[in-house]
């Protein structure tokens, strides 16, 4: 697969992005938009080409499969799971446990319209669910947001590293449409990974003392320096592990915020609005967790006006504003119940707050 | 009646268990079954390849008692947990310690088709009629008629339904290959000297937890069902509830073998 293109859709190139990463385990549970994914590793399971995957079974439950990957997990191997919305509530449970456990493995949320079963569109509206923790108690997911098919392929490789560096759960946040959508993909040659995780996986216990995996802590006090470890653990990650893009943000008066696939659609929008004269960026969350706060702040020091654009009814733009401060303008375009807005209407947007900014 | 003399092991001499004290009430078989397994595990020289799942219940503290690799799972999870080691390292021993709420009631889902497919992992499901940690609420083998705190004026079948018989449900299941109900529960015989225990259930349900590891070793699944008493809960003495056991819950919950697909459990030739 490295070095050469392919034309697949995004849930496969995810697939084939895992596998490529050094996948050892996938538990599956189907789910629309997101059964291309296990479809995917369910055909190439046996293949000689990837002679570390080892394992593939389909559960019963959304439940069975988080906790076969919080066990797989815990032997070290790479393990990972997909879903979608109403399957990513019920992953909640184990990821709480795995960020207590600091388990490393990698799950993904192709993102439909919600809530409940809502319907099969795309939506971001999963967003408070994938970055503020989603589960029980204090923690985060590394929270990787693609906006294409080639991304759909590379980020399981950054996310495999970025969940065995911290030992945390890292999600892939996608929508319906970055899963479905077709392009042309490239693989780079990876090497295979060789995470150390000998001092804490449980196996062979010859010659050392029991590995214990555990949530549970009884001593108030001791909890609360476990809990205070991983939270200067997130505070490493938020000063490292921020990724972001800027297009034409430098001397743009107007800067879009958008993630995913909107991110495409305000890409084209910058083009087509540069062409009639009008100054504008866009700025592009690639982690959601964490975000790209003081990059947003700095834009927002130079005077920038904001417009975010998002495929729900206004969540990132809570962080948002907590980035760029109060003395910022921030305006919002939401479209929700699996409606995509047009490049047209981001337009029209951006040049009515460009005649205010003026 | 002296459990440890009769079973012929000393605390410390179990390699498999650490020095700890456990936290289980007076009376309670969870002190015995640990020691049951720790001393399979010694016999069969596998704890330094072995890997327990703790599950959620009185048996949630096993690592602070067991001297092998852990991981302590949700409620009702474990047999998935297991599931997901088991997959990726066949090598291992990997078993759980479950209560009957865990494996029987949030959990039975996952004990099900850890069954149906055939996972060769071992499940020890302790069976005392009511979820013990939280204090004595009704589980899925609490008896019609019995006194808890969610059923304070007894099980009321026609609103609850009536006790589930694990070992039943589970025997039918074509995945499974040993599926066994024993019992920690010492019992009285008469002789001519009056009333004295016996310890022949220990001595079966010991069988029986060999018998389960083997049946892992052979490529199998397994699940043994445990009847125990929760005096505390059941607001009873110790003696009581081991009565308890022996007199009224062993006619709805009869011991014996419900799978044996490897025939373990039958005398070898000699």
């Amino acid at each position: 697969m490295p070095n050469q293109k392919v034309y697949i859709k995004g849930n496969e190139a995810l697939a084939y992005g895992a596998l490529e990463s050094g996948l050892n385990a996938y538990f599956a549970y189907p789910i629309t938009p997101s059964s291309e994914i296990p479809e995917t590793l369910a055909r190439e399971f046996g293949n000689k080409k990837y002679p570390q995957y080892k394992c593939f079974i389909q559960s019963s439950s959304e439940l069975e499969a988080i906790n076969m990957v919080l066990g797989a997990a815990s032997t070290g191997a790479l393990a990972m799971t997909a879903t979608s919305g109403p399957g990513f509530s019920l992953k909640q449970e184990g990821l709480s446990y795995a960020a207590c456990m600091e388990l490393p493995f990698l799950i993904v949320d192709i993102c439909r319209a919600g809530p409940g079963l809502g319907n099969l569109g795309p939506e971001q509206s999963d967003y408070f669910q994938a970055t503020k923790g989603g589960g029980h108690g204090d923690y985060r997911l590394f929270v990787l947001a693609p906006a294409s098919v080639q991304e759909m392929a590379l980020l399981p490789k950054i996310g495999f590293d970025l969940a065995f560096k911290y030992r945390n759960p890292v999600l892939i946040l996608g929508d319906a449409f970055t899963g479905q959508l077709k392009e042309d993909v490239e693989f780079p040659p990876w090497k295979a990974p060789d995470y150390d995780v000998s001092l804490w996986a449980v196996g062979d216990s010859k010659g050392r003392g029991p590995h214990i995996l555990n949530s549970m802590e009884l001593d108030y006090q001791k909890h609360y320096e476990h809990i205070g470890r991983i939270f200067e653990k997130y505070k490493t990650a938020e000063e490292k592990e921020v990724r972001y893009e800027e297009y034409l943000t430098e001397d743009a008066e107007v800067v879009i915020i958008a993630f995913g696939i909107v991110s495409r659609i305000a890409r084209s929008v910058v083009n087509n609005l540069r062409k009639k004269g009008i100054r504008v960026g866009l700025f592009r969350p690639i982690t959601l967790w964490p975000f790209p706060t003081r990059a947003l702040h700095k834009l927002s020091s130079k005077g920038k006006r904001f417009l975010d654009v998002e495929l729900n009814t206004g969540q990132m733009i809570e962080d948002v504003r907590l980035a760029v401060g109060s003395e910022a303008t921030i305006d919002f375009l939401g479209r929700w119940g699996g409606i995509v807005p047009t490049e047209r209407e981001i337009e029209r947007e951006v040049q009515r707050l460009e005649v205010a900014a003026v | 009646m002296n459990e440890q003399s009769v079973l012929k092991v000393k605390a410390g001499k179990i390699k498999s268990l650490t020095e700890n004290p456990t936290h289980y009430c007076a009376g309670c078989e969870h002190g015995t079954l640990t020691k049951l397994i720790a001393a399979a595990m010694d016999d069969l020289g596998i704890r330094e390849k072995t890997v327990m799942i703790d599950s959620v219940g009185c048996s949630v503290l096993a690592y602070n008692y067991f001297n092998c690799d852990h991981i302590v799972a949700a409620h009702g999870r474990a047999p998935a947990v297991a599931a997901g080691v088991k997959r990726l390292r066949p090598e291992l021993t990997v078993f759980t310690v479950q209560g009957d709420g865990d494996a029987l009631s949030i959990g039975l889902s996952e004990t099900i088709y850890a069954a149906k497919r055939a996972t060769p992992i071992t499940i020890f499901a302790v069976n005392n009629g009511i979820y013990g940690m939280t204090g004595g609420q009704m589980a899925p083998t609490t008896l019609p008629g019995q006194v808890t705190t969610t059923t304070p004026y007894g099980r009321d079948p026609a609103l609850t339904g009536t006790e589930l018989d694990a070992s039943k449900l589970i025997g039918q299941i074509d995945g499974a290959a040993y599926v066994k109900r024993a019992s920690l529960v010492v019992s009285e015989i008469s002789n001519p000297r009056g009333k004295v225990y016996t310890i022949k259930n220990l001595l079966d349900a010991k069988k029986s937890v060999e018998n389960a590891f083997k049946v892992q070793a052979l490529g199998g699944f397994a699940f043994v069902e445990l009847l125990s008493t929760c005096s505390v809960n059941w607001k009873m003495s110790v003696l009581e509830a081991k009565r308890h056991v022996n007199e009224q819950v062993i006619k709805r919950f009869p011991l014996g073998v419900y799978r044996d697909t490897y025939g373990v459990e039958k005398p070898s030739p000699k």
